[in-house]
């Protein structure tokens, strides 16, 4: 590397030694060290989207097995419990440990280079909520070892489904192993929205102003307003619903007092800005694509910036159209009617923006293009199908049915994975350096793109001859079976499509026989594409002096007085913050406290209730041990001295 | 020198692009957040207050439960922090690590008497002579105010709990002889913590107690 680095020592730093418990990995660090200590945001990107990929095949591969029940009528491959727990898993999964990461995974690793950042405003901070959320993940999953097996109440958790009296089975964990996953999955969104919050306000390149962000960076910022503003809803709905199955209070049990209504109004308050939450990184991820594939800027930068600010904010105001049959009364139910209708027109005026990017461009259909247009017609049908139901009688028919299966997934895979898989094509090269190989990522498009719609297009069918949702079987006689059957195919291809892509992301970081990618090379137009690929760990050897929007577009083609220019080289060096243990130690504390609070209860010989809060307390101790000493090491840190020439 | 013992480097707060520091911003996101699981509990309080009778018939009359005397003392208590708090954060903004002590010493005690008092208060509820009100019943049988009122007076509780623990960890480290002025950002962000978690307070005190006395 074309760095050297010289240690500073500052003058308590003996004190700092002798205060640590391990010691704090240095420089140098390499191997699993690096990995489980380094606050780097673009390491922890690679981690999120590494995790997240593999819960994409766990969660993939539940899918399938709920698919093969459906075959045909009567089918034998789950039994109803085992079909119910699937589709919560596999439900929960999706929407928690692998559309949300995964979309986290691109604000770490590119958000930071889009607006000339060294790295997010608390990089030990960033560490703690990958850790939470690899922790979250694997309490939700460790659920299958336990009394009752998984959580059968679907990713929705309705009340009364998870009350104790109502278990099918004695005992039942799956629901409290489902509550403290979501907890520390919760823990993990909320600090990374902080965090990408300050970040975006506060480190931006000189000259970066608000409306010279790239709209990913813009659409990241909302994203994260909308995570800090939702996730308390779910939060408290879960503390609640903690305590009436450990502490028997009556929040959601309607035979003492409570009403099960109440939930779904908190979890929908949550759910309805969740899914905007799902859709709108894809979002950015498109908008960034689609104008460097035309060739020209992206049509109306302020309306697409405006417009999901305004879904962002509407999200919070539409969220009883999922409630249109529980009886909320007429005018309750009229006015989240029309709310619904109105969301959809910012949702509109960003479809007419991409296309009018795309108008007059000179188009290069790449595959992160194939992806992108294939976000857009996917989503639009899934927008459809989403007005549809906003008219509350129409709603009425659709309502548990699988056309809402359909609408969900157009909108989910069609969009938000969609999304996120154009935005693997596209930075890939700018993380390993390597170009992908086209005609394989074309492959894994057309595989996904048929087998995506073999597998939903019929469920808008099913839905309206009345093919229940949630139900894990279906009798001979309704006509079912053929749509199921072509279902079922297709959801086997695009299984297979995803795991090429999959496979191929993998390796892209370790294929030494892919092309060499250099700085920019789809012709790109946004910051992150002026640095060397793969980026150098410290990102900007010299803060970049912003003069316009689409800065690396401007460097080369725009005019003189439009070039970034560059500060100085600094004497001292580009600050680079250690790495540290206490995240990882932090989080392990939470994992545990989670786990012991799981436990903690027994069944004495006598038949009495015991509780024992050992573990809990133990593990909250390291927790509060890790923060406290995670405070006292300080951010600390070693300089690296880049080239005058270095990017 | 190992690699390990090689790092303090002497740290500045770095340039921010609006000038207010990172720390303060991050603050700012969580209070916002705060705001949403306080709505959220308040709201579920307030759906619930007027399921007054139990699934047994019991009449729920809360003012036969609460003690409305001992709820306004610490009430005023908890307001009397925020300015210890105020006053400490000037105290070590002028470089006065004495007082800015006392201050937050002041704080800690006045946290501290609020939480016995709500302490004291949930006790003194749960063993109401004849009106017993718990997490789940009320005269023993099921009822759903001991639900909302304790796990959103816990919760509020709990902030103050985790504000007093802070505070007191400041109270520590300023005899480490390592504080100076340059902490006065952390005792400031302790202080919107604190003045927050009082705020709260100031919605819960009429919307949960007095509003029972008026309607
Ligand atoms: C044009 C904008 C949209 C409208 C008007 C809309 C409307 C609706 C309505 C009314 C329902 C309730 C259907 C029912 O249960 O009867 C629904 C369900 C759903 N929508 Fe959308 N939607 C839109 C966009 C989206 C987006 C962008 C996503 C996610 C990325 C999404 C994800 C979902 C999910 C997951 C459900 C099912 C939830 C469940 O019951 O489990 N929708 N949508
Ligand atoms: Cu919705």
């Amino acid at each position: 590397m074309a760095t050297e680095s010289i240690k500073y020592l500052a003058p308590d730093s003996e004190n700092k030694a002798k205060t640590q418990v391990f010691p704090r990995p240095g420089q140098h660090t390499t191997g699993l060290v690096d990995w489980l200590t380094t606050i780097d945001h673009k390491k922890i990107g690679l981690m999120y989207g590494m995790t997240a990929l593999f819960f994409l095949i766990v969660g993939g591969l539940e899918a399938l097995l709920i698919r093969s029940q459906l075959w045909d009528h009567n089918m034998d491959v789950l039994t109803n419990r085992q079909y119910n727990q699937m589709f919560t898993m596999h439900g929960t999964t999706m929407v928690f440990l692998v559309i949300m990461p995964l979309s986290a995974a691109f604000f770490n690793f590119i958000m930071p280079l889009q607006i000339g950042a060294r790295d997010v405003a608390f990089p030990r901070m960033n560490a703690l909520s990958l850790w939470c959320f690899v922790g979250g993940g694997l309490i939700l999953n460790l659920s299958w070892f336990f009394t009752g097996g998984s959580p059968a109440i679907g990713w929705f958790g309705y009340a009364p489904l998870t009350d104790t009296r109502f278990a099918e089975v004695i005992g039942d964990m799956g629901p409290d192993f489902w509550i403290f996953s979501l907890q520390i999955l919760g823990v993990a969104s909320l600090l990374a929205s902080f965090n990408f919050i300050t970040t975006i306000i506060n480190m931006r390149a000189p000259g970066m102003t608000m409306m010279r962000l790239p709209v990913f960076t813009w659409m990241t910022l909302i994203v994260s307003f909308l995570i800090i503003l939702a996730f308390p809803a779910i939060t408290i709905a879960l503390v609640e619903l903690m305590f009436d199955r450990t502490y028997g209070t009556n929040f959601y049990d309607f035979l003492e007092g409570g009403k099960p209504h109440l939930w779904q109004h908190l979890f929908w308050i949550f759910g309805h800005p969740e899914v905007y939450i799902l859709i709108l990184p894809a979002m950015g991820i498109v908008s960034e694509v689609i104008p460097v594939f035309s060739r020209k800027p992206l049509f109306g930068y302020g309306l697409v910036i405006f417009s999901g600010a305004i879904i962002g904010f509407m999200g919070f105001a539409v969220w009883s159209h999922h409630m249109f049959t529980t009886g909320m009364g007429v005018v309750a139910t009229s006015a989240f009617a029309m709310l619904t209708m109105l969301i959809a027109i910012p949702t509109g005026v960003k479809i007419f923006n991409w296309i009018g990017t795309m108008w007059g461009g000179r188009i290069r259909f790449d595959t992160p293009m194939l992806f992108a247009l294939g976000f857009i017609t996917m989503f639009m049908i899934g927008g459809f199908t989403g007005i549809m139901h906003s008219s509350v009688p129409i709603d009425a028919q659709h309502q548990d049915s699988y056309f809402v299966v359909a609408h969900f997934h157009y909108v989910l895979i069609g969009g938000a994975l969609f999304g996120l898989f154009c935005g693997f094509y596209f930075w890939l090269p700018k993380m390993t350096g390597r170009m992908l190989n086209e005609k394989l990522g074309k492959f894994v498009f057309t595989l996904m793109f048929l087998g995506f719609n073999l597998t939903f297009f019929p469920m808008h069918y099913l839905g309206m001859i009345g093919q229940p949702r949630r139900t894990h079987t279906y009798n001979e006689g309704h006509g079912f079976e053929t749509w199921n059957q072509i279902a079922t195919i297709g959801a086997f291809i695009l299984g297979v499509g995803i795991v090429i892509g999959i496979y191929q992301f993998v390796t892209a970081f370790f294929n030494k026989k892919l092309k060499p990618a250099g700085k920019n090379p789809w012709d790109a137009r946004t910051l992150e594409w002026a640095l060397s690929s793969p980026v150098k760990e410290y990102n900007f050897a010299r803060t970049p002096i912003i003069k316009a929007r689409d800065q690396a577009w401007e460097n080369n083609y725009g005019p003189r007085e439009n070039h970034a220019e560059k500060e100085p080289l600094d004497d001292h060096g580009v600050h680079m913050p250690d790495r540290s243990w206490w995240p990882l130690v932090t989080a392990l504390g939470l994992f545990g406290l989670a786990m012991g609070m799981l436990f903690h209860r027994t069944i004495d010989p006598s038949g009495e209730l015991v509780r024992d809060y050992t573990v809990p307390i133990l593990a909250g101790s390291v927790a509060i041990i890790g923060m406290i000493m995670w405070a006292l090491e300080g951010p600390g840190g070693y300089h690296l001295f880049p080239k005058e020439n270095d990017e | 020198m190992s690699d390990a013992s090689a790092h303090a480097l002497e740290h500045h707060e770095p340039v921010t692009s609006t000038g207010i520091p990172n720390k303060k911003v991050l603050m700012w996101a969580f209070l916002g957040s705060d705001c949403m699981f306080f709505g959220t509990l308040i709201s579920t309080h307030l759906i619930y207050r007027k399921i007054s009778a139990t699934v047994g018939g019991n009449f729920l009359d809360i003012r036969d439960v609460f003690d409305i005397e001992l709820t306004s003392f610490s009430t005023f208590i908890l307001l009397a922090s925020s300015l210890f708090m105020a006053l400490g954060v000037s105290a070590i903004h002028k470089g006065n690590l004495k007082s800015m002590r006392w201050m937050l010493f002041g704080t800690i005690i006045f946290g501290a008497i609020f939480l016995a008092c709500q302490v004291y208060e949930f006790t003194h509820f749960i063993h109401a002579p004849g009106n017993e009100l718990t997490l789940s019943t009320y005269r023993g049988e099921p009822h759903v105010f001991g639900s909302t009122f304790y796990v959103l007076t816990g919760t509020h509780g709990t902030h103050v709990a985790i504000g007093v623990f802070w505070l007191i960890g400041w109270l520590a480290y300023s005899f480490t002889g390592k504080m100076s002025v340059a902490h006065a950002l952390d005792i400031e962000i302790c202080g919107l913590y604190w003045h927050f978690v009082d705020i709260v307070w100031i919605i819960i005190f009429p919307v949960i107690y007095l509003m029972e006395y008026a309607l």
